[in-house]
């Protein structure tokens, strides 16, 4: 069981307002060292465009990430495939592997804001035949042999006539599928033999149980089941005391979904809403060490996740209690959850 | 009833469970044909039947529109003549392409709905909800609304809310559908008939 972090970068406040945006990218880079220096496992940049959260390019801070980190498995979290290039995405992400010595992974989305459709010009309405596409591709070009060229034609980019897409990682990248529960998308992962990446951000996780059972019955009938994987990722914060914790994450996180409820006309949350999906079986996993751990390992149960990672830099979380929530995370979490899983 | 669900995503799905639930008979369509949706079906929803659009609009007693609005106003309209549908799509604008009169609000968007399937009797209700918080509210006194310019089809769709375990309020006309989609203090909230009235 892998236990890991996610970031967007997380832009802080200062002096009542938004900080300046380049700022949150030295904190990331600061918060991947960390986590890999306590043992974490998976460090996650995913891909935003917003004055908020602004790490717009996850391969160029796993990049550096990569060459200064020993251990910790990188990732974006998530690629929005349909609005990139995946012979640019495989370019990057393989470029970063190399110098990680390995450790980079692709989880390639949909995209769950939109913010990079019209900025790269691509419609919303194109979006699945988009993300089928370019996935098709990405597999495609990560699958080649050693000097193996590739040929290829598809509508939204021009096509390809035997061409070597350099540099090429040693194997394969690991490339999981990210979704938000669309069953559909689910029984793509598994008929594209791909492990399956959910984020779950409200609601109760048992939502979740029935379609991790789409996933692996469609591995069946698809006879992917041996390639089939499955993680969480999740909105959380860790503090040794739990209340600490519940109400350190609640300021960020009623920020930062006021803000998305402005862009996506819903109102805001309350206080009752966030302590009811902060607990037992609702999405939020904000608590003390034992209290996280223990429900990864109860979630774990009836899952089987190989890996659950945390959001927890949201809504301008302060940056020394986002550097203490990850230690915690490495240091006591963790080896909690490891402990009762070896058993 | 025989229930309808055009789209098997995340709404249609939850809302399907939600009426087995309810006891009734659900069939599901989406634009892929019924076998795209066997294993789904069979794993997620076991008991509702998969089908194709045209039967799910002919057999049923009426259908609801789970799918992103622009691909509602794509669909056949002739295959809805004279039915009764639900609409519980929302217009999103950066998603949906631009549609002046409802980025306006001159419109509702199921005012639109009726435009577009103009002979089809339109219900707008089950838009303001979270699709994942359909199953976990249902029985709490949690309030969804019902509007509609046809009374006798307001009535059918308040009884069918009330089965699924909801309090199922009046939200007036088409119209009025205004004071509950996205951008308004009523939509994705959570509130009963007690908060509704104050």
């Amino acid at each position: 069981m892998e236990i890991g972090v996610f970031s967007f970068g997380d832009v802080q406040r200062e002096n009542g307002k938004l900080g300046p945006t380049r700022d949150a990218i030295t904190n990331l880079l600061e918060a991947i060292q960390l986590a890999d220096k306590v043992g974490l496992d998976f460090f996650g940049v995913g891909e935003h465009h917003t004055e908020y959260f602004p790490a717009s390019s996850p391969s160029t801070i796993l990049a550096a990430a990569a060459a200064t980190t020993k251990n910790i498995k990188l990732g974006s979290a998530v690629t929005v495939l349909s609005t990139d290039d995946p012979v640019r995405t495989y370019q990057q992400f393989s470029t970063a592997n190399i110098i990680s010595g390995g450790r980079v992974e692709i989880i390639a989305g949909r995209g769950s804001s939109t913010e990079s459709f019209p900025l790269f010009g691509y419609s919303l309405q194109d979006y699945d035949k988009l993300y089928a596409e370019k996935l098709d591709l990405l597999l495609q070009i990560n699958a080649l042999k050693e000097h193996e060229k590739i040929s290829w034609e598809g509508t939204f980019r021009p096509p390809l006539d035997k061409v070597e897409i350099v540099p090429q990682s040693k194997k394969p990248l690991k490339i999981w599928l990210a979704t938000g529960g669309n069953p559909e998308s689910t029984i793509r992962a598994a008929r594209l033999s791909m492990p399956i990446a959910y984020a779950i951000i409200g609601g109760r996780m048992s939502r979740f149980v029935p379609l991790i059972e789409l996933y692996r019955e469609a591995g069946k009938q698809y006879g992917t089941e041996k390639a089939l994987e499955v993680s969480i990722a999740s909105p959380g914060f860790i503090a040794e005391n739990a209340q600490d914790a519940k109400d350190t994450f609640w300021d960020a996180w009623s920020s930062t979904m006021t803000t998305l409820g402005k862009v996506r006309g819903f109102a805001a949350p309350t206080r009752d809403h966030y302590d009811a999906e902060s607990n037992h079986d609702g999405a939020l996993f904000a608590g003390s060490p034992q209290e996280i751990a223990d429900r990864i390992i109860e979630l774990h149960k009836r899952i089987g996740h190989t890996r659950h990672f945390f959001q927890m830099d949201v809504g301008q979380m302060p940056h020394d209690k986002y550097l203490k929530a990850i230690e915690l995370l490495g240091t006591k979490v963790a080896p909690l959850v490891r402990e009762a899983l070896a058993k | 009833m025989k229930i309808g669900i055009i789209g098997a995503g995340r709404l249609g799905t939850s809302l399907a469970r939600l009426s087995l639930n309810g006891g009734h008979e659900v069939a599901i369509a989406n634009s892929r044909g019924p076998e795209s949706l066997e294993l789904a079906t069979k794993v997620l929803i076991p008991g509702a039947r998969p089908a194709e659009l045209t039967e799910v609009v002919r057999d049923t007693d009426f259908v609801i529109l789970a799918l992103p609005f622009h691909q509602a106003i794509q669909l056949d309209k002739t295959l809805f003549d004279g039915k009764l549908v639900i609409d519980a799509t929302n217009y999103w604008a950066p998603v949906e392409g631009t549609i002046e009169v409802l980025d306006a609000s001159e419109l509702s968007s199921s005012e639109y709905i009726q435009q577009y399937f103009d002979t089809a009797r339109i219900v707008k209700s089950l838009n303001h909800i979270a699709y994942n918080e359909l199953e976990e509210h249902t029985g709490t006194g949690r309030v969804v609304l019902v509007a509609s310019d046809d009374d006798d089809a307001k009535q059918r769709v308040v009884h069918y809310i009330e089965s699924l375990g909801f309090d199922a309020s009046n939200g007036g006309t088409l119209a009025e559908g205004l004071h509950f989609q996205p951008d308004t203090q009523l939509f994705n909230t959570r509130f009963t008939r007690d908060q509704l009235d104050s």
